[in-house]
């Protein structure tokens, strides 16, 4: 869908990205990461003719971007930033419906879309249509620049650190959107982030960057299970025991005191408490600390006007492993189950840990500096 | 009391100069509107003729407006298109300098995200930067105005007419009640216009920036 030959962008005696060739294939998410000053946003920006490369050519859908028309290919190209950048004199429809205005669209059918957008991304047009962006919190408006961005229904979305400015919990739940956005829309995506746990979270592939090359790209699986050696291993957060995950034990790596809830709390008590241990999600546990479920900040925000507790909303069937199992089943059960997070269960049915794919990092990656 | 059968005993006299010296204002503020938005649109393009514009507008500022008049009659002489030319250069500066910092303050992301959109250099100017320095160059104007209804009584000095007229041939004939006539008008106008242009700047500002009352 996007192929990259050979592209080099220096500015003055800075080389921003170095002799890069690299495909994106159509439909997926691919997140460009890496430390500041590695090349990911200025190979972004490049993909829309933001930034023209010093040398090399960028293909998409096999034509060579440099000889088409620069207006009329950012149009075709969604885009999203972290600075949100809505146009505050513009009311909410006026900023969805921009780039089919700028194409020309006959006003009804702006209208419909602008509705249809607006309903996907769940804020009703009755309410928000004519509303203007100062109006709105951060996460709504992210919203809105994510429906700006599809408005014209473009097959590339480009989005540079889009989450980056929102807290935790309004950001795991745009994460949480945006990939279920991505099952039914299958847009190619490109994503700039510098965020490890949200790359692994998003992506289908991650091209991890340093000095303007790509180290490695593969998917978030093979990233964790065989990381490049040197700089790669030490910016997931080195696992030299993730290369034989059959032989770590659950017990020694999961985290020992993870955030409980019991089911009789209220749904605002549950959001509170998340805020406060700055978690996206809570395990349920009865008053014997028997383990029965599981409740994701995106749990509650959707229920947040039809239930009150918790009880009524958590998640019961929730794939969970013995306190016996080792990180290669855990493994094996994110991948498969396509989830974030595996609590650990003792023999008695007591919760006695959580494993979440970030936490498989962070922890392995100590274990290693020590 | 003689001010006011000065009123009632002339009121065309007052009424025809009120409109000369809305027409001098007038005019001179209109054509820096031309000629001033413009330019300082174009030096947000140019860093450097930015500097160099802003200085010499600024010098004109500087400048005192008697001086000023006295600088122009050798070349222009006397009369109405001096004075307007003066009037002139003096609203030049807040409206280019306000027309110049508006732009200027339109956020980078604004544009990025415009650009990345896919408008053109046009499209962003018209439908994101203007709007959003709509009411930052209407203040300039309004500044302008007000300054310029005041620099205009000066005009009447070399034969521009004008209610200055009243105040300085009231200053020369003694009698308080002209120069009352001439200044009590001017001020009115002055402070008219600015609540007035403040009107039309808060009617300008778009609704998605403007400030909840």
């Amino acid at each position: 869908m996007i192929s990259f030959k050979n592209v080099t962008k220096r500015f003055d005696n800075f080389t921003a990205v170095d002799n890069l060739t690299i495909n994106f294939n159509k439909g997926e998410t691919i997140v460009l990461i890496g430390p500041s000053g590695c090349g990911k946003t200025t190979t972004l920006r490049m993909i829309n003719r933001l930034i023209e490369p010093t040398e090399g050519t960028i293909y998409i859908n096999g034509t060579d971007i440099s000889k088409l028309d620069v207006v009329e290919l950012r149009r075709n190209i969604g885009y999203v930033i972290q600075q949100i950048a809505l146009f505050p004199h513009m009311t909410i429809a006026q900023n969805i419906g921009l780039v089919p205005y700028l194409k020309n669209w006959p006003e009804k059918k702006r209208k419909e879309r602008v509705e249809e957008l607006l309903e996907f991304v769940g804020m009703p047009p009755s309410e928000f249509y004519h509303r203007y962006p100062n109006e709105l919190s951060g996460g709504q408006q992210q919203r809105i620049g994510v429906a700006r961005a599809l408005a014209a229904d473009p097959e590339i979305i480009l989005m540079d650190e889009p989450f980056g400015a929102v807290d935790p919990i309004t950001r795991a739940t745009l994460q949480e959107e945006l990939l279920q956005m991505q099952d039914k829309l299958g847009k190619t995506i490109i994503f700039v982030t510098h965020d490890m746990d949200e790359a692994l979270k998003l992506a289908d592939k991650i091209a991890i960057m340093k000095d303007g090359k790509v180290l490695q790209y593969d998917s978030p699986e093979q990233l964790l299970t065989n990381p490049a050696h040197g700089f790669v291993e030490e910016f997931i957060g080195k696992d030299r025991l993730i290369r034989q995950p059959e032989f770590i034990n659950v017990k020694d790596i999961m985290i020992k005191n993870p955030v409980t809830i019991l089911p009789e709390r209220t749904l605002t008590q549950a959001l509170e408490k998340m805020r406060r241990q700055k978690v996206d999600s809570l395990m349920v546990v009865d008053k014997t600390d028997k383990f029965i479920g599981l409740i994701t900040a995106n749990d509650v925000l959707q229920n947040f006007d039809n239930a009150e507790k918790v009880a009524e909303i958590y998640k019961t069937d929730v794939h969970y492993v013995s306190e016996d199992a080792n990180v290669s089943q855990v493994l094996a059960i994110m991948a498969e189950k396509q989830v974030g997070y595996v609590p650990v269960i003792s023999d008695d049915q007591k919760l006695s840990g959580l494993i979440t794919r970030s936490s498989l990092v962070n922890v392995l990656g100590q274990r290693l500096t020590k | 009391m003689t001010l006011l059968s000065y009123f009632l005993n002339n009121p065309d006299t007052i009424f025809r100069l009120i409109l000369e010296h809305l027409q001098l204002t007038g005019s001179a503020i209109l054509t820096a509107i031309i000629i001033g938005v413009p330019l300082g649109i174009a030096i947000t393009r140019h860093k450097r003729l930015a500097d160099i514009m802003l200085a010499i507008t600024s010098v004109f500022q500087t400048i005192p407006s008697i001086a000023f008049f006295g600088l122009l009659i050798p070349f222009l002489g006397i009369g109405k298109r001096t004075a307007i030319l003066v009037l002139f250069l003096y609203a030049l500066l807040p409206i280019v300098k306000n027309t110049y910092t508006g732009i200027k303050e339109v956020s980078p992301f604004m544009i990025d995200a415009g650009r990345g959109m896919g408008m053109t250099n046009m499209q962003i100017l018209r439908m994101v930067e203007l709007p959003q320095s709509l009411s930052v160059i209407m203040a300039g104007v309004r500044i302008a105005t007000v300054i310029n209804i005041g620099t205009t009584t000066i005009a009447a000095y070399i034969g521009a007419g004008g209610l200055g007229e009243l105040i300085f041939t009231g200053i020369q004939m003694y009698r308080n009640e002209m120069i009352l006539a001439g200044a009590i008008p001017a001020a009115i106008l002055a402070i008219l216009a600015d609540q007035v242009l403040g009107y039309v700047e808060y009617k300008l500002t778009p609704k998605g920036l403007r400030k909840t009352k």
